[in-house]
């Protein structure tokens, strides 16, 4: 847990084995003391909106943990699903929604429950500045506005979708963006007034695209629930990174990047 | 080895093994997928499939603005390739590279080049919106624009080459003969490339009809606006695969009908 005191220790060994001249690599932190001192490789699965805050995990994980090695594998929760159910070795899988988790979970390959992790609210997104003036969900009505949403098939779609019907907002639409990326950079760009995304899509942009909060009783929440796997080839460590990641430190990092603690 | 023997003694009575193992290979680079496509096809739904108004829709746009952008390409890019092919001025090298880049350019980035010269906030579109109210992303007019700027190279290289073939003694005959420049234009120069015109015409309109990059990226993706053919496969892709295969089988059976068709009367004139 002490990553400060791990690293205190690191380094003379570093500065020892530079001094011998023959530098193999810091292989020799290993046994370092603790009785539970984590090993090996570890492959974490995570769906794609994940990459910003997951690598930031890797690395505090890591400093955590020097013995582990994190390696991300990001892609769309379905893909990874689909990945996990064939049998393709891993040994943490993270998913943007409950469906896909609750498909590997019925399927007998998770470790124990899956439990939710993070959650992702849907936001108002808007060039900077907000040069159309758009005060909530109405102004999507509004047909002298140029609109953008998500295309019905790809999930910021659904999400954004049901977000208006919940509102009674008939959007007039001008372009459905394939997906969120493409969103985002038309509206960055000002060529369209308003879109509805992640909360931690706005936030990727730093400051690029601006947010407006959508009211709470017609927001749509996407739960993110993690798993450690059944046939983990490093069941230790997948344990130990599945609580970090629901620790405060895992949460405090989750957060930065605009997730929500369930 | 036997049949290597047999070869040299009858040359030319049967292409080379290697050559026809080789070509067959390429064959099949294009084969292949197109069977791919038809085994995927859901063929007793497809007469529902081909019904549906994300079809009917996607193909009345894609007709439209893929012939509207080929006559705007006529229109525009055979003076451009006459003026290259006849008149000698400084940066001619440059500006035929210039015409050529749409051809290796990520269509992806001639869509996004444009909303930037173009775009509400671009360097061209902005003036021109506070003047004229004229929007050219998610409209139409964008889609033309963006088939346009990435199908008209096929015309302009076309026709310059032709021009820059075609023996000039003919039309400097029709001119000793007293005729105009402009009659020597139409009725010497125009009917000598003629081949070679259709040929750039049914290239550039097959491209156009093809397009895909640009016009996402430039015009985005609305039914009945600016979701052409190629849009509406990308998008059914993500989760309807039958209409997705079925919209694929029309964009293959209408190109491959005009260029089977025209290829055997023009290909020659390339």
């Amino acid at each position: 847990m002490s990553g400060h005191r791990l690293i205190v220790l690191a380094v003379p060994v570093v500065a020892l084995a530079a001094c011998a001249g023959t530098v193999e690599g810091p292989t020799s932190s290993e046994g370092d003391g603790t009785a539970t001192a984590l090993q090996g490789d570890l492959l974490v699965s995570a769906a794609a909106s994940l990459a910003d805050a997951f690598a930031e995990i890797e690395s505090a994980f890591e400093a955590a943990n020097p013995g582990v090695d994190v390696h991300l594998n990001l892609g769309s929760s379905s893909s990874l699903r689909q990945q996990v159910l064939e049998g393709a070795p891993g040994d943490v899988f993270a998913s943007a929604n409950t469906s896909n988790m609750d498909q590997v979970a019925e399927a007998g390959e998770t470790a124990g429950d899956p439990e939710i992790f993070a959650r992702n609210r849907m936001q108002i997104a808007l060039p900077a500045g907000n040069p159309a003036g758009i005060t909530g969900l109405e102004d999507l009505g509004n047909e002298d506005l140029l609109i953008g949403l998500c295309a019905e098939e790809a999930p910021c779609g659904v999400f954004g979708r049901a977000v208006l019907e919940n509102a009674g907002v008939i959007p007039l639409i001008d372009s459905n963006e394939p997906d969120v990326r493409a969103l985002l950079t038309k509206v960055e760009a000002g060529e369209l007034d308003a879109g509805i995304t992640y909360v931690t899509d706005v936030l990727s942009t730093g400051g690029g695209v601006e947010g407006l909060d959508i009211p709470e009783d017609v927001n749509v929440v996407a739960d993110y629930p993690i798993a450690a796997l059944v046939n983990a080839p490093n069941p230790d460590a997948a344990a130990v990174f599945v609580d970090f990641v629901l620790s405060e430190q895992g949460q405090a990092i989750l957060n930065g990047y605009g997730f929500s603690s369930p | 080895m036997k049949d290597n023997t047999r070869e040299r003694r009858r040359p030319g009575r049967r292409p080379p093994a290697v050559l026809i193992i080789l070509g067959c290979l390429g064959l099949a680079v294009f084969v292949i997928p197109l069977a791919g496509l038809l085994a995927r096809t859901p063929w007793s739904d497809l007469p529902r499939l081909l019904a549906g108004d994300v079809v009917t829709d996607a193909l009345r746009l894609s007709l439209l603005t893929s012939v509207v952008a080929t006559v705007i390409a006529a229109l525009i890019g055979v003076p451009l390739a006459w003026l290259m092919a006849r008149v000698e001025f400084p940066g001619r090298a440059l500006i035929r590279g210039l015409v050529t880049l749409p051809l290796v350019l990520p269509p992806v980035v001639g869509g996004a080049a444009l909303l930037f010269a173009l775009g509400r906030r671009g360097l061209i579109g902005e003036p021109l919106g506070e003047a004229t109210g004229l929007l050219l992303p998610f409209s139409t007019w964008g889609v033309v624009l963006a088939n346009t700027f990435v199908a008209m190279p096929f015309l302009v290289i076309t026709v310059e080459g032709a021009l820059r073939n075609l023996d000039q003694r003919y039309e400097g005959a029709a001119a000793t003969l007293g005729a105009g420049r402009w009659t020597v234009l139409r009725r010497v120069t125009l009917p000598m490339i003629a081949p070679s015109l259709v040929a750039g015409l049914v290239l550039t309109w097959a491209r156009a009809l093809g397009e895909f990059g640009a016009t996402i990226t430039f015009a985005g993706n609305l039914q009945g606006r600016t979701q052409t053919l190629p849009l509406a496969v990308f998008v059914a892709l993500e989760s309807d695969r039958d209409t997705a295969v079925a919209l694929s089988l029309v964009m293959v059976a209408v190109s491959l009908a005009v260029l089977v068709v025209h290829r055997e009367r023009w290909w020659k004139a390339l």
